[in-house]
């Protein structure tokens, strides 16, 4: 993932990087939890012009990427992001798109595409429902056929940027098979009501429709592919959060570590006590872990591999498992300082502990994991 | 000693057109199903290192392996390989599943000695050593560790005396793997106690079976006796014996540990032919156990089994991103240590899981077989020992890999003889 050995990649991460010191610094972070808000949608726009949202949509779609290896690509922005713990649609937008493009109706849905990939429409994922845990087969949402369509009826929540996108992508119950529909936020029928999370921020929705009524276009891909545009959209969110994660770990550890060089107890180093010294070489050998099981999942989900639903789940286990805990040893390195509101361990933290619990705890990847072990024995 | 690359390749090329690797994959195959003899991977023979048998075994497979043409793939053509890179070897590997091979020759035989004597050895050395352990008619082991010694490798106190033209070795040794079994072994002993630590060492290579070597097994809680203790009374040696230089045998041991780092992760080109070694080296088979224990079903066993097997699997992957990472400089040698610590802690965490999935099965015999996994966890600590601690993997990759301050010691600069050994 972070193997960027073309020099396209080298200067399209770059290019990034800089965007995102000058525009998105850890301060911008704190001004956006201040006022309340989550991002700047001309920001988005701004991001999008340098491609952050064309890496996953074919060129003939009006997207592209710079190594042609889209999947890399982004998760290569993901880790950046990482780095200030920048705010954004990206996960959602990258998700949606995702389904979008593999849709054997994509052309349908030309006009959205090409809105998302300009950062003129910001679109999401509607698929957790209030109470539930990560499953994304299941639904209690309804879409009834009509004359002209469907009408979508039930509640969706933890819809990430809510309130700010255009439009959802909806998994739906359609006459006990699950499909998935394109809704504009503004239907008459449609209800998002904020949600706050533990990260500055990141906010999420509550999402109601009430009758809400679309046309048969809105439809996603045909029946029988939506259960491989669910995986596809699943493994698309899990490892843009794993590659922000590795980019978070990347980021704190080299400040910890030279904090552990610089900071002075005793007349000595931090980092020369030996039993400060060996928790500092545990979170090495965790992070450079974290970074092999994302780079796996990233090529894996990039190839299409047939193991990339393993892969994706190994790596959000282990991340899940490692990261938040690892903040939490660099916060105690830290001192005092660490859990002052001041210092930004918090908000590298915050997202992390965000992101353990999204899109499948390490709990329900572990069981995705063994199950998936048992059928490839069955099979084999 | 300069590093060597990982690919050797020789200046007596094969006469004729250089066979591809497919063509020599192909060969491979077919050779091995005439001569080698197959073995079911999920129901290996018991190769207890402890025992003799599996060592005659081993030197009998050797010996069909070279006549075969097929053994010692990466060493040098001049000291009886094939002179070949690596990708040779690992074809042959590939090929080589599902027969039986001498393993258990691979570390130390071929990965720690033999690529050592061709990195620091005489030609003399080289050409009997080398060639002997490739035609299987040598087992060789290190003879490091000293029973006051532990981690601290350098503070040997086994001495080498100079008498007349020979040396005279006193001392003992311990934790030398599979040192019954073996026909020479590299030995570190002290010849100058007037200079610091490490430059007062030098290395022999020593007949095992020779008069002034008593040498006794050390039974460990798993029944295993693999590893073996040497006490050195008088033992005479001639200066053809000196691996290296005299007073410089720290660099040819620092040579050794680093090609046992290398071999831990499966990174040596001198390993031939892969796999578990026997039913104690073998995978823990998850669903195996649940349905052992009638936890096929049951949510907590399977999430359980689950993170293991992701444990498991993340392991793997960090083995393959530090091996190309070392070889790219994204990361230092030293990274080595990363693998270490995480091979001896998935495999803690595995026997671990394994232990509370087995439950009461694990501890009392019930006729199962699952009290296995109880032996199996008296002995966990041994992956966390086993070529160098835990502890100085850490310190390793502190001061090493993340620049942190070394850590104190008294002995740094200090003649051997003015170290103080133990308490007043």
């Amino acid at each position: 993932m972070t193997d960027a050995a073309n020099p396209e990649q080298v200067l399209f991460a770059s290019t990034a990087q800089a965007f995102l010191d000058k525009e998105a610094p850890l301060s911008r972070v704190r001004e956006l939890h201040a006022t309340g808000a989550s991002f700047d949608t001309a920001w988005w726009h701004r991001a999008a012009e340098l491609g952050w949202a064309s890496m996953l949509v074919p060129e003939e779609l009006g997207g592209g990427s710079v190594s042609g290896d889209g999947v890399a690509d982004l998760a290569l922005i993901a880790e950046q992001i990482g780095r200030t713990v920048a705010p954004g649609p990206l996960h959602p937008v990258n998700t949606v798109l995702a389904g979008l493009v593999d849709a054997d109706n994509a052309e349908t849905h030309s006009a959205t595409i090409e809105a998302l990939v300009a950062g003129e429409l910001i679109a999401s994922w509607a698929v957790y429902e209030p109470g539930g845990s990560w499953s994304p087969g299941d639904t209690t949402v309804t879409a009834t056929p009509t004359e002209s369509g469907y009408r979508i009826d039930g509640v969706k929540d933890r819809v990430e940027a809510g309130e700010q996108s255009g439009v959802f992508l909806v998994a739906a119950d359609c006459e006990s098979t699950i499909r998935q529909f394109l809704v504009p936020a503004d239907a008459a029928g449609v209800l998002v009501e904020g949600q706050k999370s533990i990260d500055l921020v990141k906010r999420y929705a509550r999402v109601t429709f009430d009758g809400v009524e679309v046309g048969a276009e809105a439809v996603v891909g045909s029946a029988a592919q939506t259960p491989a545009l669910l995986a596809r959209q699943g493994q698309i969110a899990q490892i843009l959060q794993c590659a922000e994660v590795v980019g978070i770990l990347d980021t704190v550890l080299a400040f910890t570590v030279q904090w552990g060089l610089d900071r002075h107890s005793f007349g000595r180093p931090l980092g020369s006590y030996q039993a400060l010294k060996h928790r500092f070489a545990d979170m090495k050998i965790w992070f450079e872990a974290c970074r092999a099981t994302t780079g796996a999942a990233v090529a894996d989900v990039a190839a299409r591999a047939p193991s990339a639903e393993m892969s994706v789940s190994v790596a959000k286990s282990y991340l899940g498992d490692h990261a938040a805990p690892m903040l939490q040893h660099c916060i105690q390195l830290h001192g005092g300082i660490g859990v002052t509101w001041e210092h930004d361990l918090h908000l590298y933290l915050r997202r992390a502990t965000l992101y353990r619990s999204m899109f499948g705890t390490p709990e329900e990847h572990n069981l995705r994991v063994y199950a998936l072990t048992t059928e490839m024995e069955n099979a084999s | 000693v300069t590093e060597t690359t990982s690919v050797r390749t020789d200046d007596k090329a094969p006469h004729g057109p250089v066979e591809s690797v497919p063509d020599f994959a192909a060969r491979a195959r077919a050779w091995l199903a005439n001569n080698m003899p197959r073995v079911d991977p999920a129901n290996l023979p018991e190769a207890d290192r402890g025992a003799e048998g599996p060592w005659l075994r081993a030197r009998e497979l050797q010996k069909k392996l070279h006549a075969g043409g097929f053994a010692g793939i990466c060493f040098p053509r001049d000291y009886g390989g094939l002179g070949l890179p690596f990708a040779y070897q690992k074809a042959f590997d590939n090929e080589s599943r599902g027969y039986e091979l001498p393993v258990i020759l691979n570390t130390p035989t071929f990965t720690i000695c033999a690529a050592t004597i061709l990195d620091t050895g005489t030609e003399e050395q080289k050409r009997q050593h080398i060639s002997g352990a490739i035609r299987g008619d040598e087992v060789l082991v290190q003879l490091l560790s000293e029973p006051s010694g532990g981690s601290d490798l350098a503070g040997v106190i086994t001495r080498a005396d100079r008498r007349g033209d020979r040396w005279v070795i006193n001392g003992a040794k311990t934790w030398s793997t599979s040192a019954f079994a073996a026909d020479y072994g590299l030995l570190l002993a002290r010849t100058n106690w007037d200079v610091p630590k490490h430059e007062g060492l030098t290395m022999f290579l020593v007949p095992i079976k020779s008069p002034g070597i008593t040498m006794r097994r050390i039974l460990q809680v798993d029944g295993g006796n693999e590893f073996c203790e040497e006490f050195f009374d008088d033992l005479e040696l001639s200066d053809d014996a000196v691996v290296g230089e005299v007073n410089d045998g720290w660099a040819v041991a620092s040579r050794q540990m680093y090609h046992e780092r290398r071999a831990v992760g499966g990174g040596s080109e001198f390993a031939s032919g892969i796999g578990a070694e026997g039913e104690t080296d073998q995978e823990i088979d998850y669903p195996a156990l649940l349905e052992a224990t009638g936890r096929s079903d049951d949510p907590r066993a399977r999430e359980m089994a689950g993170r293991a097997l992701v444990r498991r699997a993340v392991q793997e992957q960090l083995i393959s991103h530090v091996y190309h990472g070392v070889l790219d400089g994204s990361l230092p040698a030293a990274a080595g240590s990363i693998i270490r610590i995480s091979h001896a802690e998935t495999v803690q965490f595995e026997i671990d899981t394994a232990l509370a999935i087995v439950g009461s099965a694990g501890v009392v015999d019930d006729g199962s077989g699952l009290s296995r996994y109880g032996d199996r966890f008296l002995s966990r600590q041994t992956a966390s020992l086993g070529g160098g601690t835990n502890e100085i993997a850490r310190n390793v990759i502190g001061e090493r890999i993340l620049g942190f301050p070394r850590e104190h010691a008294a002995d740094r600069g200090v003649p051997f003889n003015q170290v103080k050994h133990r308490r007043d």
